[in-house]
């Protein structure tokens, strides 16, 4: 069973007396433990494609299922908790709590969970470490820098065990260090934990770890390249 | 359901803006003091007011014939009236008790006459239950029963030519039906402040009363003063065992007075719109604070609701913000609010020209606020409400939200 699957999916923006269409017909088919990049222009689709999977953003028409459940139809309620269980999020400008600790970040979607604190906590701990945070996790976000909070915000997007992380941009606001050892991060994470990684860039950096490369242009996939 | 991370997150965002928030309490907690002081003394007032209007004259609780309190006719009374009080004085300790006849009657001077309002009173034990014998301005009350003596208000003896020492004839109707006539010497003037009594009313002993009326030891009515005025419950029970006669019935203040609750009510619906006007104010601050901290967090709303967290839970979580904020409000404003009411409910509040003013109606020259469960929650309580409310609107937009609009915004 594939882990997404879009079928026939659109979705078109009404600018003035302009149509967008930002999705414009896509299939897709994602299985488990594929680590996936979405590339292409500004504006080719490629953060639409990504809000519509995670349930996001409602598209125009179309199918899309995540995990076996169709979610197109689903209120924001059953959304949320769709995205709460299967899908971790990683974003371009990392979007941490700023009130909240990077321990606390981390242990926030297991906290909405339900999660145990003794459980949290451990989960939370051995995340930072692997992501290289181990005697950062009291520190704030404003305390952080740029890649150590998107390293937190991967470690929150995982430590929940989702089906898939959906990453927009990640790199987007790294230096070239930082950039290539995050990505080094969600491979290692990716084979690991078998977790399905999608991400949307473009960054030839990117590209060059992705084994399934998708090209965008216009809301149309162009090219789907296994490697 | 509200959990840790629901309470934690409320309980941090509150003190991202330490200054706004502090504002928001800080209005909080000025009403909660107003308010709490405000209300604690109207209580102390009323209370105070209820006292010196049943004191004046109409006791606590007075045990009548039936009907008598729809229509005062002589022949309704109460047979061995000085009896029946002592067996009740007796009987209730701690409790002032006295017996009364009333009747009207035409007073005569020398030079004129007018209609009065003829109370016979036991002089040992009126004092007790009543204020006006502390109200006589000239003279002296009266003291020896049988002596044919009264006490007339002030303005009957200015209308009658007559002062202290004086004769007056009374003429009327004895409780048999027969022509009742007497004579008694003016001991004393009374000034209560009431137009209606020191018009019309003229104090005798009941002994001379009953004398005057052919009223064969009976009496109209049997005053009680009890410990407290709200809880009369008790006392009536007691009372209605005691007098154990189907001719006669105990009435609370509340039916012999049915005016006086209706002006303290009055008074409260006007005082209430003051308060109302203060605590929209604080609500519409609390609106205003509540309104920028969901405008301010738009985009994290958006990445909180984008990891799994709903926008009910996000609208509990402004709500829960809220209720922080305006429970310590409320916590601050209590104390605060208790210990101002406290103070003056040890010293009592005063200012120039209120001991002379009162002293007039023999009323005490302090005021002092009531201290209750009530007077202190009450306002702080509805203040807490309204906050909540307020925050409704807010915490309403939340359900609206959509998770990547929010993450747009700037």
């Amino acid at each position: 069973m594939s882990t997404v699957c879009c079928i026939d999916l659109c979705r078109f923006f009404v600018q003035g007396e302009q149509t967008v269409r930002a999705l414009d017909h896509v299939n897709l088919e994602i299985d488990k433990r594929e680590f996936v990049c979405l590339s292409g222009p500004s504006g080719s689709g490629k953060t639409t494609l990504l809000n519509a999977i995670g349930g996001l953003d409602k598209p125009t028409s179309g199918e899309v299922w995540v995990a076996g459940q169709r979610i197109d139809g689903l209120d924001k309620a059953d959304l949320a908790n769709m995205r709460l269980h299967h899908i971790g999020f990683v974003f371009q400008a990392y979007n941490l709590i700023p009130v909240l600790t990077a321990r606390e970040n981390v242990e926030f979607v297991m906290q909405v969970q339900g999660v145990t604190a003794s459980e949290r906590r451990d989960r939370s701990m051995a995340l930072l470490k692997e992501v290289g945070l181990e005697d950062m996790e009291e520190r704030r976000p404003a305390q952080l820098s740029g890649g150590q909070q998107q390293r937190v915000a991967v470690a929150r997007a995982i430590v929940s065990n989702p089906a898939m992380v959906l990453a927009d941009e990640p790199t987007a606001n790294l230096d070239s260090v930082s950039a290539e050892h995050l990505m080094g991060l969600f491979v290692n994470l990716n084979e690991k934990h078998q977790t399905t990684f999608i991400i949307s860039t473009h960054d030839q950096r990117v590209m060059s770890y992705a084994r399934r490369l998708i090209g965008m242009v216009d809301g149309r996939i162009v090219t789907d390249e296994i490697r | 359901m509200i959990t840790n991370v629901t309470l934690s997150l409320a309980w941090r965002n509150l003190w991202r803006h330490p200054r706004r928030t502090w504002l928001t309490v800080g209005a909080m907690v000025f009403s909660n003091i107003l308010l709490v002081f405000l209300i604690s003394l109207q209580f102390g007032m009323y209370r105070v007011m209820y006292e010196n209007s049943l004191r004046l004259f109409t006791g606590h609780l007075q045990v009548q014939a039936v009907g008598y309190i729809d229509e005062p006719r002589m022949r309704l009374t109460i047979p061995d009236a000085a009896g029946l009080a002592a067996r009740l004085r007796d009987a209730m300790p701690g409790n002032d008790v006295a017996a009364r006849g009333l009747a009207f009657a035409l007073a005569s001077s020398a030079d004129r006459s007018y209609g009065v309002q003829i109370v016979g009173v036991q002089p040992e034990h009126e004092p007790r239950v009543s204020s006006l014998p502390g109200l006589v301005k000239r003279g002296r009350f009266l003291d020896n029963a049988g002596m044919q003596e009264a006490v007339i208000g002030s303005v009957l003896a200015r209308n009658l030519r007559v002062d202290l020492g004086h004769e007056l004839t009374l003429f009327g109707t004895g409780r048999d039906g027969s022509f009742a006539a007497g004579i008694v010497h003016i001991v004393g003037i009374l000034d209560s402040g009431s137009a209606e009594i020191d018009r019309s009313f003229v104090q005798i002993s009941l002994a001379d009363f009953q004398d005057i009326f052919a009223m064969q030891g009976h009496g109209h009515s049997v005053v009680l003063m009890t410990s407290d005025l709200f809880n009369l419950k008790a006392a009536t029970a007691k009372v209605e065992a005691i007098i154990e006669s189907g001719e006669s019935v105990v009435h609370d203040w509340n039916a012999l007075l049915p005016g006086l609750k209706q002006s303290v009510q009055a008074d409260m619906v006007s005082a209430w719109f003051m308060y109302a006007v203060l605590i929209v104010l604080v609500a519409f601050s609390v609106l205003n604070t509540q309104l920028m901290s969901v405008l301010d967090r738009t985009r994290e709303f958006g990445v909180v609701m984008a990891l799994g967290l709903s926008p009910a839970r996000l609208g509990r979580l402004v709500l829960l913000e809220t209720a922080m904020m305006a429970g310590l409000g409320l916590l601050l404003g209590v104390a605060v609010g208790s210990g101002v009411v406290l103070y003056f409910y040890h010293y009592g509040l005063t200012f120039p020209g209120l001991e002379a003013m009162t002293a007039q109606f023999n009323l005490p020259g302090r005021l002092y606020p009531s201290a209750s469960f009530a007077s202190l929650m009450l306002g702080p309580t509805v203040v807490f409400l309204a906050c909540l409310a307020a925050a409704i609107y807010p915490a309403a937009k939340l359900l609206r939200m959509e998770p990547v609009a929010a993450m747009r915004a700037v």
